[in-house]
């Protein structure tokens, strides 16, 4: 248990206070970079400067917490988990606290990405230290004024107290500690001693939300902003050749209709994953409806620019590299050959997954007002510091000239990481010199994604005397493959003869991350490969794998990523809670287990029929996530992983012809709905270890336990997503 | 472009824009009520519903110059306070996540239960099916209208 800190945080350097004008005490936090003797601290509020410091707190004269924070909001729930680790440590009640969206233009803030579950993970030990020192700096105030020694003074719930008896409010020090030198040492609160963390805090955001009150980026508005609607190639592969604007700008409303891209393709080498570096038109407008009308009422010519490719062609490319021997190896232990060729039986089978949009709910949008010395950015982006870098590269300004205020996200899943929608924004407004804001359509967001990569995976096991002796994993994708860690998740350090080999194919489709990148599929594949090895063994799935589990347990490779001991816990109360094996007739049960982003979870799936058809009822989930900071923004995060991963591998399909996605709306791409989503129940298992992220583990072994659910009720396995072909193929579901 | 005049949320608005144009863009670009959102614009996700003398609409779809006679009701209107037992079962259960589709789920929900008083688990899953939540947050929105439904009756 780790109650002393032992972070390479200099006290001194990472947080500073001063005096409000107004009244009340400010601390500046930088989590990241050292502050130095010059770095002023503001004593008004107006002038927050997030260059220098990730977050500011101020306690008022009142007692009154107020935090404010640039970490973006995409639905993780951060904005109320973190501000709770620092309220625990300063100890105040939760409900005199304020959590304020700080206005951002942050170039030192690297954390300053929400995705990837890190963000509760990297900010834990900098919170807490935060939050105590400022609490002891109040008592030191307190103990200066009764002339007593601090460490004869307390704090809780915002009074201090010493052993006289003499109370103090932390406001009536404020003014005293604000002055006062930043302690070298604070004692950080032993897990048992928590009020706050651990307690249910809802989301801070609830009343807007449930009233309607602007919050997103699509709600901004700004003095002489005018709508955009931009038109892009419909195809991957095909570029502009020419435009007819004039009816376009007939159609009332209709202000103008520019082509752009130039700056586009300025910063294209810093771009990467950005959908259509190319020339776009944009319909300048009113309002949101008169730009896409406009839009619609452009005459374009396209011309080819490179192969415009259809999903037949990416199955023959993907399968070309699977029969190849062209792959980059991950990791290797052992001889996988010599042990397939020692097995008693090998088995090998291929799994396949289609590209995938992110459809967030609220499509991408940006709000952009550039002047000859100044830029103002508002919307929603996962990734600001990096949008702040290019847009001062293409338009040769500083970083502080560029101001980007975050809104909060309907959803990001990893495309509001690419910022192609900001750089649109910027550069309209910059060709027609006013604030504008680009709104994406339903079809512009699903046709110019970022897209989750088109995978196969083709997994070859040996089996010798009851045991898994080797293990063989390839991966072909479409542009990316799995990234370095992945490889030492298990199996890795549980068979001995080990190896992951991947390729891929350039395509000219856009790719990137998408939630739970990579193993969002890779779980899937792998647990239902393991269902299969275990039948052939004749032994229990979960069983099986707490087998292999016991051989990396007291392992030495420092790679290996995951615990074998918090995977086995997590297994073991899945299988409890989840009456596993137990449920008597007509209940089909699947497992799942898994470990990404730092986390451990482990899923059942129950499964009924009705007039032949798999109804999923239920999924029991047992996660480790270490400390649960917020019991209920944490159950919301894992059954929202869960129903994202059923949803995704058994409904959500996509494919291109010609370079154009077939589906553009969600008249015809699937997202899974209330009537086809099951219970999920979801069990934490109790540790006092550091907390770890909770956006994204509920989701990868999802598709996996209702596979092996789905196989145990009607005896066919599935090795292709989206389920939903190959169980109307075979007339199970309709 | 014509002038239209709207009963909204209790209040006569005037507004002029083409006859085609859809209410949710009337109510977000000309009126500033934002809350009604844009998720689809074809009728398939519901995050742009509203009340249209009482029966949830999807604005995406509706012109403005059918409503004259109508009575709309968007987020902003169904309370003044977030105090309508639907949006205080909200709170309470904690739904949102992003957020961005629970406007149109608490429209849909709001007025189902007022046709419903006593729906059973199957009826709130049929009502809510044509709302979509992108973050899954459907275990909570399933006892969020049990538990309004509860809180009406
Ligand atoms: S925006 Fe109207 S239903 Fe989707
Ligand atoms: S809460 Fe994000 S779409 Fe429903």
């Amino acid at each position: 248990m780790k109650t002393k800190i032992n972070t390479n945080l200099n006290r001194r350097n990472f947080l500073k206070t001063s005096l409000l004008a107004s009244g009340g005490m400010l601390i500046g936090v930088n989590f990241l970079a050292a502050c130095t003797s010059e770095t002023k601290m503001p004593v008004d509020i107006a002038n927050l400067n997030f260059n220098d410091f990730n977050a500011f707190i101020k306690i008022s004269d009142e007692g009154y917490v107020t935090i404010y924070s640039p970490n973006p909001e995409i639905g993780q729930g951060v904005k109320t988990s973190m501000p709770m680790i620092i309220a625990e440590e300063l100890d105040v009640e939760w409900d005199k606290v304020n959590v304020v969206q700080g206005k951002l233009d942050t170039k030192y803030y690297t954390r300053q990405v929400a995705g990837g579950s890190q963000s509760i993970r990297q900010g834990w030990d900098a919170l807490r230290t935060t939050g105590a020192s400022a609490k002891q700096m109040l008592i030191n105030a307190a103990a200066l004024k009764w002339g007593v020694d601090a460490t004869n003074c307390t704090a809780s719930k915002g009074v201090i107290t010493n052993t006289n008896g003499d109370k103090l409010t932390y406001g009536d020090v404020v003014k005293e500690a604000a002055v006062l030198e930043v302690p070298e040492d604070v004692k950080l609160k032993d897990p048992k001693e928590y009020s706050i963390i651990g307690n249910d805090a809802v989301n801070v955001d609830i009343d807007k939300i449930i009233t309607g009150k602007p919050l997103f980026g699509l709600d901004y508005k700004a003095e002489g902003m005018v709508y955009v609607s931009v038109l892009r190639p419909p195809s991957f592969g095909k570029k502009l050749k020419s435009f007819d604007a004039s009816k376009a700008k007939q159609v009332n409303g209709v202000i103008d209709v520019v082509q752009f891209g130039e700056k586009l393709k300025a910063i294209e080498s810093q771009a990467s994953g950005f959908t259509r570096i190319t020339d776009k038109i944009a319909v300048i407008a009113t309002s949101t409806w008169a730009a896409m009308k406009g839009k619609k009422a452009l005459i374009v010519e396209w011309e080819n620019e490179s192969k415009l490719e259809s999903t037949e062609f990416h199955n023959k490319e993907l399968d070309a590299i699977l029969n190849s021997t062209k792959f980059n190896t991950r990791r290797e232990d052992g001889n996988i050959k010599n042990a397939f060729a020692k097995a008693d039986k090998v088995i090998e089978r291929t799994y396949e997954s289609p590209f995938l949009p992110h459809n967030t709910m609220e499509p991408m949008n940006f709000y952009a007002d550039v002047k000859p010395d100044k830029i103002h950015l508002v919307g929603p982006t996962q990734t600001p510091a990096w949008a702040q870098g290019m847009i001062a590269a293409a338009y040769k300004m500083k970083p502080e000239q560029i101001h980007i205020e975050m809104t909060r996200m309907g959803g990001g899943f990893g495309r509001r990481l690419y910022n192609d929608f900001l750089l649109e924004a910027a550069e309209v407004s910059s060709i027609i010199q006013k604030p504008v804001k680009v709104v994406f359509s339903r079809e512009d967001d699903m046709a110019a994604g970022t897209y989750r990569p088109a995978i196969k995976y083709r997994i070859k096991a040996g089996l010798k005397d009851g045991n898994v002796t080797a293990y063989h994993l390839k991966e072909a994708a479409m542009n990316g493959n799995m990234y370095g860690l992945i490889p030492n998740f298990f199996p890795a350090g549980c068979i001995p003869n080990y190896k992951v080999d991947t390729g891929n194919y350039k395509s000219n489709i856009t790719t990137g991350a998408w939630r739970a990148p990579y193993t969002n599929f890779l779980a899937f594949a792998e647990q239902s490969f393991f269902s299969e090895l275990a039948e052939e063994l004749g032994k229990d799935h979960p069983t099986l794998i707490l087998e292999l589990l016991q051989n990396v347990k007291n392992t030495t490779d420092k790679r290996i990523e995951y615990s074998g001991q918090r995977m086995e816990d997590t297994i073991k109360l899945v299988t409890e809670k989840s009456n596993w094996g137990k449920t008597g007739d007509g209940v089909y049960q699947g497992f799942a287990a898994y470990y990404s982003h730092n986390t451990h979870v482990a899923e059942v799936a129950d499964i009924v029929l009705k007039d032949g058809y798999p109804i999923i009822k239920k999924v029991t989930v047992a996660v480790d996530c270490g400390i649960v900071v917020n019991p209920t923004g944490a159950i919301n995060q894992v059954q929202g992983g869960v129903i994202d991963g059923i949803g995704h591998a058994m409904y959500s399909d996509f494919s291109f012809n010609e370079g154009k996605p077939d589906y553009e709306n969600f008249n015809k791409y699937r997202l899974i709905r209330m009537q086809e989503t099951p219970k999920v129940e979801v069990h934490f298992v109790e540790n006092d270890k550091s907390p770890t992220g909770l956006g994204e583990p509920g989701l990868p072994p999802a598709g996996g336990a209702i596979a092996n659910a789905i196989h145990k009720a009607l005896g066919k396995r599935l090795y292709k997503q989206p389920f939903v072909n190959d169980l109307k193929k075979s007339a199970v579901l309709g | 472009m014509p002038n239209y005049t709207l009963n909204i949320n209790g209040k006569q608005r005037s507004v002029s824009a083409d006859a085609d144009t859809p209410l949710l863009w009337v109510l977000r670009d000309e009126l500033d009520l934002v809350g009604t959102k844009f998720g689809c614009g074809i009728a398939q996700c519901g995050a742009c519903t509203v009340h249209i003398d009482g029966v949830a609409t999807r604005s995406c779809q509706t012109q403005v110059s059918i409503l004259s006679d109508a009575k709309i009701t968007t987020i902003e209107g169904l309370s003044e306070d977030g105090s309508h037992p639907v949006q205080e079962a909200w709170k309470e259960i904690d739904v949102p996540q992003c957020g961005y589709c629970q406007s149109g789920q608490i429209m849909t929900a709001s007025a189902f239960l007022a046709e419903n008083k006593n729906p059973s688990e199957e009826e709130i899953r049929e009502a809510m099916h044509g709302n979509i939540c992108r973050c899954a947050s459907y275990n909570r929105i399933e006892k969020a209208v049990k538990v309004a439904a509860k809180k009406m009756a």
